[in-house]
């Protein structure tokens, strides 16, 4: 059985490049201020695997943990 | 009268580790060699120049001092051979560092998300298209005076709520601020004064009948004491918009399309896929950023091992990090689809820049439209492309010839 990952955006580290939105909309979402936190608790749906780990290498300032349970 | 001829030279560069400088006309013609001699030296490199400036060439070496804003100050961004007295709110929050960098960039904030973004692109578009008509039966074109250079400045203009067709006077003031000012400060002062009088006839006329525009969000912004913005700040910021919105984006539009001039196969993969944009934008952000920042050196510190002192400025050379081969694997290569992509080119840190998802979305619509009405162009032999000096980098001649070659 596949693993299930789980993406998570460090807010102190985030300044708001909003390229895993850009990526991965199904995963991130972006506050008021365009700064990004991952959808609900950041259980990556099955199939979308590729794209959490697409937004976690273009982040700029290195804020996405892509963990696996 | 305002003289915006061009500045003065500087003594020609012999020793590019030591001595470098960034206005040299080699620099400005192909910097990426320099960058890559300079990067196989040394992370960080030094010339007496402008009273003294560091150059990062290392996108590690960037980062670093992208973040330590303890040690590098953001109060002079842009490495001169005077430095002027730093003004009070000059144009925050470019210009600010922490704490009051924090609230004058979250004001900033809101109206440039990419959902705000997306109810401006219909206006783009139709910019684009209207430009395209009016020279796509000659045949042949200068991109960058009649296509990439307006597209921007009629965008921050519809923002702003001012004029479209003001556009000549923004260019004129960012030409005096961005490339004049290197060796002339008194060019800076004029520019900002022109300014300040061209933005307070709107702010007073805002005043009294309020728009759906940005004049009129920053007068209505309070601050974290509920108290409305200082004049100076909203006079600031505006600079700020103006300048940044323009010729930043105006450079990467035309770097774009001078490379998909030059590159039959990457124009025809566009076309052919055109799903892969968003991520082609990102590498032609990457390898041609147009945007070199500048820090002051306040503390003495040591960046990838090489110490700065106080009293330097530093280069803060986005574009030559984004092409370190230890970052970038096959970084001199555009590589439409590429995979990893950590650029810097809207910065890092705190002042990552606020118009980003602004000039994505330009720079995705004016290729796309481009393209589309477009498919088939080349530079023109006849012509000559020529670059801008200095802190932003991108052609301000761009000949093309239109249509299939025969």
């Amino acid at each position: 059985m596949a693993e299930r990952l789980k993406v998570h955006v460090d807010p102190d580290k985030c300044q708001g490049h909003a390229r895993c939105k850009a990526l991965a909309p199904e995963l991130f979402e972006l506050d008021e201020y365009g700064n990004a936190h991952e959808v609900g608790d950041g259980t990556v749906p099955a199939g979308l695997e590729d794209k959490a780990w697409l937004a976690k290498s273009n982040c700029p300032e290195i804020a996405i943990e892509v963990t696996e349970e | 009268m305002s003289d915006v001829s061009q500045p003065a030279a500087h003594p020609p560069v012999t020793d590019w580790l030591h001595d470098f400088d960034h206005t040299d006309p080699r620099w400005t013609d192909d910097p990426f060699p320099i960058w890559d001699q300079m990067r196989a030296a040394s992370p960080v490199v030094h010339t007496e120049r402008f009273l003294g400036c560091y150059l990062p060439t290392t996108y590690e070496a960037v980062r670093q001092i992208a973040n330590d804003t303890e040690s590098f100050s953001s109060r002079r961004i842009i490495v001169r051979d005077e430095r002027p007295e730093v003004a009070k709110n000059a144009a925050p929050p470019i210009t600010s560092d922490p704490p009051d960098h924090k609230p004058a960039k979250q004001l900033l904030l809101p109206p440039f998300t990419p959902d705000a973004m997306k109810k401006l692109e219909p206006r783009v578009r139709a910019i684009c298209n209207e430009l395209i008509d009016e020279f796509i039966t000659e045949g042949k074109v200068d991109a960058a005076a009649r296509y990439t250079k307006h597209v921007p400045v009629r965008a921050i203009a519809h923002m702003l709520g001012i004029p479209e067709s003001d556009g000549d006077l923004f260019i004129k003031w960012i030409h005096m601020i961005l490339e004049l000012s290197i060796k002339n400060e008194m060019m800076l002062k004029q520019a900002a004064e022109e300014m300040t009088n061209y933005f307070a006839g709107h702010v007073e006329a805002r005043k009294t009948k309020p728009g759906d525009d940005l004049i009129s969000y920053l007068l209505n912004a309070r601050d974290k004491n509920g108290q409305p913005l200082e004049d100076s700040h909203i006079y600031g910021s505006l600079r700020l918009l103006l300048i940044a919105g323009i010729d930043t984006t105006w450079s990467a539009i035309g770097s774009s399309l001078w490379h998909l001039a030059r590159t039959p196969a990457d124009r025809e993969r566009l076309i052919a896929e055109p799903e892969l944009m968003p991520i082609a934008v990102e590498e032609l952000l990457r390898a041609y950023s147009p945007v070199t920042m500048a820090r002051e050196v306040v503390k003495e510190t040591t960046i990838s091992g090489c110490p700065v002192k106080p009293g330097n400025m530093v280069l803060l050379s986005f574009p030559a990090a984004n092409r370190d081969p230890r970052m970038f694997p096959d970084a001199d290569k555009v590589v439409l689809d590429r995979r990893e992509n950590r650029h810097a080119a809207f910065g890092l840190g705190i002042h990552r820049c606020v118009g980003s998802n602004l000039a994505r979305m330009e720079m995705q619509v004016a290729i796309e439209e481009w393209l589309k009405r477009i498919p088939d162009f080349r530079l023109d032999p006849a012509g000559t492309v020529t670059w801008s000096q200095g802190t932003v980098r991108g052609p301000r001649q761009l000949p093309f010839l239109l249509g299939k070659a025969m």
